[in-house]
């Protein structure tokens, strides 16, 4: 009986009668980062870093059952050892590794192997089994370093100001809006967000997280103030009405897909910025390497391509079908994300 | 290259036509008068000499990465760009190239290169690449491809043109069309009337319609529109200057050498003339369907059977030069009254005078329209009496009113992706109709949807779909379109036995199950009645 099993409700460990990311209502599961995909609403019980708990608890509601431990903290339920360790994707994320007689398997969940400065230096950890993501799955995506990035974005948004230009740059409101944060946060200190990503911000910073200060739109701010200021907002807002009161502006959005021309275009924005959370190509490659596993399951993203290259290489590994990828803006540039719950211009 | 590769990977993302054009006239402002020249053909549809086949330059990058060929190949198919994908998985530049060639250096050096040896050219285009950066390797490579639609129109380069030179947009357009060799010109002779050499095959910018717009009658009067029949043929220019006779097409190729029967006007036509009308195969005056026409230009050499089976003939509407004068600004009442006589005096089959068609109020012309397609139209074309002949698309003196297409419910069977800013999107499909249990394709189609609409069908063929690897994916047949086209015939090519003009997506019937869908049979049904 293989320690976890592919359930049509997700990742389930028989021997320790829990489900890790499952996508319908269980009775345990195990969280490895709040992004919507993973963390689903109606389980009874959850387990997660504590990191992640304010931001489950924000987006799931404060009544839900949830428990938080450290990174390297094992626990042990049903005779199955449990622990949580960065995964470098976003605050609080976590590789969930589970032990059982000797036989190590660890989750990757969504992870990133660049340190980003917020979300903790991924850890590779040796298991006999890898279960690992494939969103960026094929060589062309190769990033750039966050250093590099980061210095294309402050002279984007510099070249707007000399221009008069507002700059809003658009990233997911949990994770990638905290990170560009930091290196905006190095040239201007006239930040606005939306209402999305100032809850997110609230209730993080509320935990005791340092994050640099922020303005949240609303319609009582005078349009003369976002003159010169970057707005950061979530993706689904880019292209609404709610983004007239910048006129004139110019949109950035920071994406892994914006490694390719095609999406640019297609995105309609004025810059890409490939800034990902997820790892690259060498990055996927590397972490699997590094776990020094005999087997690989890869899901979510380029998982045919990524699985059969690795097969290839000598690592047994297959495809399995999730329902994870979906939610993310990271992983479908083009649907509509989950419409914006709070609305900023209350009088609308 | 630099400032060249910089510009365009701007263009490739601006989203504003001001934006874009500031950019081409910043670099025209700095850039030399021989990039110049080869900016302007490049975005002209003019391209360098190919000097290396693509399949060396996807090896070469397979052997200086070590991807498998398939992993290629799945890069590619999800890019959608062969230039942008060797680009991305090159490795990291060991040292960024410390000169700056320009443009037409890079265009000089490949033609240089083209009689070399395979060995050679590896050597140089892989020396290249590695100390380009990635937009210099993408533009390099489009050089190499061939291929330059990057989404500026040759509309704004004239623009940009105009702005520098401070001419009007129309006197570019002309200079800058027909027959030039970008290798051979400088860009004083290129923009001057005075240029040494005269291109007597130069064709006038075409003058485009827009579709009504609603209601017939807010065009005003009856009596100041001229109505004519819309043929559904290729757009041309039929030119005699210096005793030559050129034609081309709206898309500005020149495409003499596809017509042989227009070389038998050469005797009759005077010299100093270009006319306007479609090039359209037909016997006895009336018009044969388009699918006819495909067969002829897709050919290297016409046979005297082809010219026997499809002859074709040019159905003039208006004279836009005539005894050497450009007379483009007269009304379009004169034009057309010498047109007439023009065509009287010259009685050969290959040329005709595409008819105007009478009425007296617009309820009679709605009437009429009706019958397009038993006229051999695809609907009517309007255009004001007083009209001259502009140059690209203007509202309000040309107008066309196309019937309303056929439509036909189909499954989605195939899917691949697209290209350009379809790039990882299943974008392009393939339909079928029923013949009893069995499903037949029949059109393939790749427009109508709209972003979210392609996005959601995208997730569905990633989700549904049977091949993992490889362009093509066999889906599950589910997916219910309408599809709509303008005309249909007879095909030996396909499996379906018809051949359809223009398909495309016109709404997706999410109402409507597979069992739901039209029938082969339905499909003959149409040919018979509209295939003639």
């Amino acid at each position: 009986m293989p320690l976890i099993e592919f359930s049509d409700k997700g990742l389930y460990c028989r021997a320790g009668d829990f489900y890790i990311d499952p996508w319908k209502p269980v009775a345990k599961a195990i969280i490895t980062h709040a992004h919507s995909d993973h963390a689903k609403w109606g389980s009874q019980q959850y387990l997660c870093h504590t990191k992640t708990l304010p931001i489950l608890k924000l987006r799931l509601g404060e009544d839900i059952n949830a428990d938080a431990i450290e990174w390297n903290k094992p626990i042990t339920q049903n005779g199955v050892k449990i622990s949580l360790h960065p995964a470098g994707h976003i605050i609080g994320s976590s590789q969930i590794r589970i032990e059982k007689d000797g036989e190590v398997w660890v989750v990757s969940g969504d992870y990133k192997t660049e340190d980003d400065g917020i979300s903790g230096q991924f850890e590779p950890v040796r298991c006999h089994t890898f279960i690992t993501e494939s969103t960026f799955g094929l060589p062309i995506y190769n990033w750039k370093s966050q250093e590099n990035i980061f210095s294309d974005i402050q002279q984007w948004i510099m070249a707007n100001q000399a221009k008069g230009k507002t700059s809003v740059l658009t990233a997911y409101s949990l994770g990638k809006a905290q990170r560009v944060l930091q290196c905006i946060a190095e040239i201007t200190d006239n930040i606005y967000v939306h209402g999305a990503i100032w809850n997110t911000h609230v209730a993080l910073t509320e935990a005791g997280m340092e994050l640099p200060d922020v303005k949240r739109v609303t319609v009582d701010v005078p349009k003369e103030n976002y003159k010169n200021a970057v707005i950061i907002a979530p993706p689904s807002a880019d292209g609404t009405p709610w983004m007239k009161k910048f006129i004139p502006y110019s949109v950035g959005i920071c994406s892994g897909w914006m490694q390719v021309r095609g999406n640019v275009r297609r995105r309609n924005a004025d810059a890409g910025f490939a800034l990902s959370d997820h790892a690259d190509w060498n990055g996927l490659l590397e972490a699997v390497n590094a776990t020094g596993a005999e087997k690989v399951f890869v899901t979510h993203g380029f998982q045919s391509a990524f699985s059969r290259y690795l097969t290839e290489k000598g690592i047994e590994a297959a495809e399995v079908k999730t329902e994870y990828g979906t939610e993310d803006d990271e992983k479908i540039p083009d649907t509509e994300e989950q419409p914006v719950k709070e609305n900023d211009d209350t009088t609308t | 290259m630099r400032e060249f590769a910089e510009m365009i990977t701007a263009l490739g993302t601006s989203t504003k036509t001001t934006e874009k054009l500031e950019l081409l006239i910043n670099y025209f402002a700095t850039a030399s008068n021989a990039d110049k020249v080869w900016v302007i053909a490049l975005f002209s549809g003019r391209r360098p000499r190919r000097i290396v086949a693509s399949n060396f330059l996807r090896k070469w990058c397979r052997e200086m990465t070590g991807i498998p060929e398939w992993l290629f190949d799945e890069c590619y198919h999800t890019v959608g760009d062969l230039g942008e994908t060797i680009a991305l998985l090159l490795p990291e530049s060991t040292e960024i190239k410390k000169d700056n060639y320009g443009l037409s250096w890079y265009i000089n050096q490949l033609a240089v290169l083209e009689k070399k040896t395979e060995e050679e050219k590896k050597e140089f285009i892989i020396a290249n690449w590695m100390q380009m950066n990635k937009n210099e390797r993408f533009v390099f490579n489009k050089l190499l491809t061939g291929n330059f639609r990057i989404g500026v129109s040759q509309k704004m380069i004239v623009n940009a043109l105009a702005k520098k030179t401070k001419l009007e947009s129309s006197i570019i357009a002309h200079r800058i069309s027909g027959n030039w060799n970008p290798a051979e010109i400088s860009f004083a002779e290129l923009l001057s009337n005075e240029g040494n050499v005269i291109d007597h095959s130069k064709p006038y910018p075409f003058y485009l319609a827009y579709a009504v717009d609603g209601v017939v009658e807010h065009l005003g009067e009856e009596k100041d529109w001229q109505a004519e029949w819309k043929w559904d043929g290729i757009r041309g220019q039929l030119i005699k200057r210096n005793d030559e006779i050129f034609v081309w097409s709206r898309g500005e190729e020149l495409m003499t050498e596809k017509f042989p029967e227009y070389h038998s006007l050469l005797p009759q036509l005077p010299n100093g003339i270009v006319l306007d009308g479609e090039i359209i195969p037909s016997v006895e005056g009336k018009p044969l369907p388009f699918a006819l026409l495909q067969t002829r230009i897709g050919r290297k050499n016409i046979t005297k059977k082809n010219l026997q089976e499809v002859p074709v003939s040019f159905f003039a509407y208006d004279v836009l030069e005539y005894d050497g004068i450009d007379i483009r600004n007269q009304p379009l009442t004169d034009r057309r009254k010498l047109l007439e006589e023009i065509i009287s005096a010259t009685p050969h089959p290959a040329l005709l005078l595409s008819s105007v068609i009478d009425f007296t109020n617009w309820d009679e012309l709605k009437e009429l329209r009706t019958h397009s397609r038993e006229n051999g139209a695809e609907g009517m074309m309007l255009k004001r009496k007083s009209s001259a002949y502009q140059v690209g698309r203007k509202v309000g003196d040309w107008w066309k009113w196309k019937i309303d297409p056929l439509v036909i419910d189909a499954v989605m069977i195939y899917a691949q992706k697209g290209h350009g800013r379809r790039s990882n999107l299943y974008t392009d499909y393939t339909f079928a109709v029923k013949n009893g249990e069995k499903l037949v394709s029949f059109a393939k189609a790749y427009s109508g949807l709209t972003d979210k609409e392609f996005a959601q069908v995208d997730y569905f063929v990633k989700n549904n779909s049977l091949e993992k690897f490889g362009p093509v994916r066999t889906v599950k047949p589910e997916l219910v379109f309408e599809i709509a086209f303008e005309g249909i015939a007879a095909s030996n090519r396909h499996k379906s036995g018809v051949a359809l003009r223009f398909p495309r997506i016109n709404r997706w019937r999410q109402d409507k199950k597979v069992e739901d869908i039209n029938t082969l049979d339905d499909l003959k049904k149409m040919l018979e009645t509209y295939g003639k």
